[in-house]
């Protein structure tokens, strides 16, 4: 903007000394902010890597003087849950059979059901999909009550496709929503020119719609597994000693009681804990970061 | 028949997640509300007494503490990080070219449980070892950083864990606003000589009021849901000094076993939810049939 | 011959709004039929309704002399072209063009057959294997015709096709769809808001607005007899000018008197117009006004006018006066040595006038 000026030299010299002030006190700021996002991650991680006694002697923010996983052996096989001491990894794996099929699932139907309030209006269409949105809002808690006797009666209290039926419903909302936001911006026109080509509702959507829709499926998986990955209210209330997600573990093994207080095998079952959806927010952070604005700039 | 089938196939195919939502939210909902009118304790009773579990709520002085702390942890929390949210936003505005891993750094925490953030900052919040420590140990000795464990402190170190989190988010948000704004709207006020810090303060930032308002809505209904950090940085203690709503409910129907104090707590979050997203979503359904 | 579309009483209502209003409307085999009329008149949903894509409320439509009223639209034996082209778009063009035959069946022998065939037609051969997202807008264009094309329709419905396009190609495009027309016989239904489209395609247009029919005819007819004002004002460009005039009917005849600007009124003599009431509005297209002398004929009555404005269009000179306090324009031929405030004799083509009611709008003579 300012490269090209008639001004005399020493203008110039002064102004581009100014410029390159505030670049300075720019980066500066930035550089600093960046430094207390960081922070606790690096804390986390350098913690894990240190020994206890280390970890007593030692600043919080210093470098291990010498690196040893243990913590991280201990995090993942032997830590205590309370009683049982098998580590996150169990917990773990019930996270990933939670996750996986509750976010297949509430994909699928937030595809079909987008797919119809955008493109195949009829009346009450919006109506129902206010009603579905608001869904999204609710306090969790005022569904905590009923939703636990509504397990115990299907039987499926306290078990893994129990929590899975529970992230599936109270996600359809939001899977919705975003396939339905995809689905208006694109015409109308479509649908009308297969009905001419003869091609029936299912035929329109598994040949038009579906090959279109990679982006959004995209965004609501990962927003799917974030939510269900990273979720603790459902975990804490509807699972029992076997089937805890790996969020309601590690807060187990932070807060458990027993024996000495060990600091890096906390911190690096943290880590464990995060280590998904950090990993998919490094791989496809703009698909998340789409999928967190479409879900709050655009209801 | 198949005129039929094909007439109503679409309706069909919403039906079942209608249905779902209808039973496991307005049911469920109206299921606690008329609970939350009853006697219930470990068991839910169906006859209705009134509003007793609402004179109950509002004498007990630990949901007193859990209303106040939501009110102090809300707002400070909503207003930290909409203004850290625009500054950052601003800041990484100016054309920098490492824009892209400064934005990824500032919106990791999103991507984390809020499990996790709690673990960490109550690690480095612990007095005895953490930040306290580290500063006594470059020479401050008289330095105290107890928020964690300190009950009239302690919301104030959920504020900070909460900000981490979330001011990111914001950022993202506000930066998407700014770069929406037309383009020919600031080139005019350039050519019109105005500084850039007006051109902001009077041009960008005003235009952005929507966003502002999503930004709200987002913060304040994570604050009134917020539970997994609570429970992860301070459990709710020292005693129930950082108890919010959330956690409240919690542990009346999950280790009190006080169903009907559960259900009226409930209600009373929900009705604080309502009171912020009804108008929101009203305003946003009609401005989109309009 | 029997119709190949006939649209009996038709009407359409979203809840208590009328959309369309007791519409009949019926062509022959061979017929380019184009509805017309300014945004929101009804148009396109008269067009969805002919295919089927919107169910009507009341009255009946008959394709080919059956009655296809609640036939679903891949039974009517129609193609249809969308505004917005409507090309699948992660289908390559070849796929486009041939996914309605994939979804009835069609062997693919005959499927690769009519493919080629159309792709040769409209020259799109080279085309084929690419997806919409790499077409230019006339490619697009061409693709979705070549998907109506295939189908060998009945009949072929058109909604604004030519409306995303620039305006050069648009006159190609427009010229091209003439020529398919008269070379393939099809029967067409063609919605536009361009009333020079409606002009240079159509065997019989349909004015519309609000829901109702203003008038059917041949481009001649709308053009030279509106039936009101509406349509007077809607069809040609330069639009007709309609001034508002005192009539006087004596035995010979009728006297016609509009106020001009500040002089005396200009009175014009129309020996044909008879029975007028004493305000009628005076419908006159721009090139029925010529330089006086310029134009001679039985009905040619010339008077002097003040001239407020000279618009130069090349082949043509636009002076604009005012009559009757509306602004009037004359189209000249371009050497005209008209300036503006000065007087010029024009010559009025009464011959060719029309005569509306200012109370109704209609047409009085």
């Amino acid at each position: 903007m300012t490269d090209v000026t008639l001004a005399p030299a020493a203008a110039a010299s002064r102004r581009n000394w100014s410029h390159f002030a505030l670049r300075w006190t720019l980066f500066t700021l930035l550089g600093l902010f960046a430094l207390f996002y960081l922070m606790p991650l690096f804390v986390m991680i350098t913690t894990s890597l240190k020994s206890l006694e280390e970890i007593r002697t030692g600043s919080l923010i210093a470098f291990p003087r010498e690196v040893t996983f243990d913590a991280w052996r201990t995090a993942w096989s032997e830590a205590c849950t309370g009683i049982q001491c098998e580590g996150l990894r169990p917990f773990f794996w019930n996270s990933v059979v939670i996750a996986v099929p509750a976010v297949a699932i509430s994909t699928m139907l937030g595809a079909a059901n987008g797919y119809v309030i955008a493109q195949w209006r009829f009346r009450g269409a919006n109506l129902i999909f206010s009603l579905m949105l608001f869904g999204c809002f609710i306090p969790f808690q005022v569904v905590l009550l009923p939703m636990a006797r509504m397990l115990g009666l299907m039987g499926l209290a306290g078990s893994i496709p129990g929590l899975i039926f529970v992230h599936v419903i109270y996600g359809i909302g939001f899977t919705t929503l975003f396939f339905r936001n995809f689905y208006v911006t694109i015409p109308q026109d479509l649908v009308k020119a297969a009905k001419v080509d003869g091609a029936g509702f299912f035929r329109i959507f598994w040949s038009i719609f579906l090959p279109l829709s990679l982006p959004i499926i995209v965004v609501t998986v990962i927003w799917q597994f974030t939510q269900i990955w990273n979720d603790f209210l459902f975990g804490v209330s509807f699972s029992q000693a076997g089937t805890q997600p790996v969020t309601v573990a590690l807060n187990n093994i932070v807060n458990s009681t027993t024996g000495v207080k060990e600091y890096n095998v906390d911190m690096a079952a943290a880590i464990i804990a995060a280590l998904p959806t950090l990993l998919v927010y490094a791989v496809a952070g703009k698909y998340f970061i789409r999928g967190l604005t479409a879900g709050s700039v655009k209801g | 028949m198949t005129e039929w089938l094909e007439r109503h196939i679409p309706k069909m195919v919403l039906a079942p997640s209608f249905a779902a939502v209808l039973v496991f939210v307005y049911g469920f909902i109206a299921w606690t509300a008329w609970v939350s009118l009853t006697r219930s304790r470990l068991l839910p009773k169906y006859e209705i007494e009134g509003l007793i579990q609402y004179e109950r709520l509002f004498n007990a002085p630990r949901w007193d503490t859990a209303m106040s702390n939501l009110f102090v942890f809300g707002t400070l929390f909503i207003l930290i990080s909409m203004v850290l949210g625009l500054m950052l936003a601003i800041l990484l505005d100016q054309k920098i070219r490492t824009e892209g891993v400064l934005r990824t750094i500032y919106l990791y925490p999103m991507a984390l449980s809020l499990i996790v953030t709690g673990t960490a900052w109550k690690w480095i919040m612990n007095p005895g070892l953490g930040l306290e420590a580290m500063v006594r140990g470059w020479g401050f000795d008289s330095f105290t950083f107890d928020w964690v464990i300190n009950p009239d402190k302690a919301i104030y170190a959920v504020v900070i864990a909460g900000v981490w989190q979330a001011s990111g988010f914001v950022m993202a948000l506000f930066l998407a606003g700014l770069r929406g704004v037309d383009g020919e709207i600031i080139k005019a006020a350039q050519v019109d000589g105005i500084p850039a810090w007006r051109i902001y303060t009077a041009i960008i930032i005003p235009s952005m009021a929507p966003i502002f308002l999503s930004a709200f809505i987002v913060l304040a209904h994570l604050a009134i849901k917020s539970f997994d950090l609570v429970i992860a940085l301070t459990g709710g203690g020292p005693g129930y000094a950082t108890d919010l709503p959330a956690t409240y409910m919690y542990t009346m129907a999950f280790s009190r076993g006080d169903i009907g104090q559960a259900a009226s707590s409930a209600m009373v979050m929900m009705g604080v939810v309502f009171a912020i997203i009804v108008p929101y979503l009203y305003s946003e359904l009609r401005a989109k049939h309009d | 011959m029997a119709p190949i579309l006939d649209i009996t009483n038709l009407r359409k209502n979203y809840g208590a709004t009328e959309i369309l209003k007791d519409i009949n409307v019926s062509i022959e085999p061979g017929d380019f039929l184009v509805l017309v009329g300014p945004s929101g008149c009804g148009k396109s949903t008269l067009l969805n309704c002919i295919a089927g894509l919107e169910p009507i409320s009341g009255g009946q439509i008959e394709i080919g002399g059956r009655d296809m009223t609640h036939v679903s639209p891949k039974d009517r034996d129609i193609a249809m072209v969308f505004q917005s082209y409507a090309l699948y778009p992660t289908m390559t063009v070849a796929r486009n063009i041939t996914f309605g035959m994939k979804v009835r069946g069609a062997d693919a022998a005959t499927q690769d057959r009519k493919l080629q065939e159309v792709a040769a037609q409209l020259q799109i051969e080279a085309l084929l294997d690419r997806r919409p997202g790499q077409l230019s807008g006339g490619q697009r264009q061409r693709v979705a015709m070549g998907r109506a094309l295939v189908r060998d329709p009945k009949l072929f419905l058109f909604d604004e096709p030519l409306s995303n396009l620039d305006a050069k190609l648009r006159v190609e495009m427009r010229t091209e769809i003439k020529k398919l027309h008269h070379n393939l016989g099809a029967t067409m239904v063609y919605v536009t808001h361009d009333q020079i489209e409606a002009m240079t395609l159509a065997t019989k247009i349909v004015v519309m607005k609000g829901g109702v029919v203003q008038q059917i005819g041949t481009p001649a007819e709308i053009y030279n007899k509106p039936a009101n004002l509406f349509v007077a004002d809607f069809m040609g460009s330069p639009a007709m000018n309609l001034i508002p005039a005192r009539a006087e009917g004596n035995g010979e005849g009728t006297r016609i008197e509009m106020d001009c600007g500040g002089s005396a009124p200009i009175v014009l003599k129309d020996s044909r117009a008879t029975g007028l009431p004493q305000d009628v509005i005076l419908g006159v297209r721009p090139e029925d006004i010529a330089e006086a002398g310029f134009r001679a004929g039985e009905g040619v009555q010339e008077a002097a006018c003040l001239i407020d404005m000279v618009e130069p269009a090349g082949a043509d000179t636009y002076v604009v006066s005012n009559l009757g306090g509306k602004q009037v324009t004359a189209r000249l031929h371009a050497e005209t040595r008209a300036q503006p405030g000065q007087m010029l004799d024009l010559a009025f083509d009464l011959s060719k006038v029309s005569y509306f009611s200012p109370a109704t709008g209609e047409r009085l003579n």
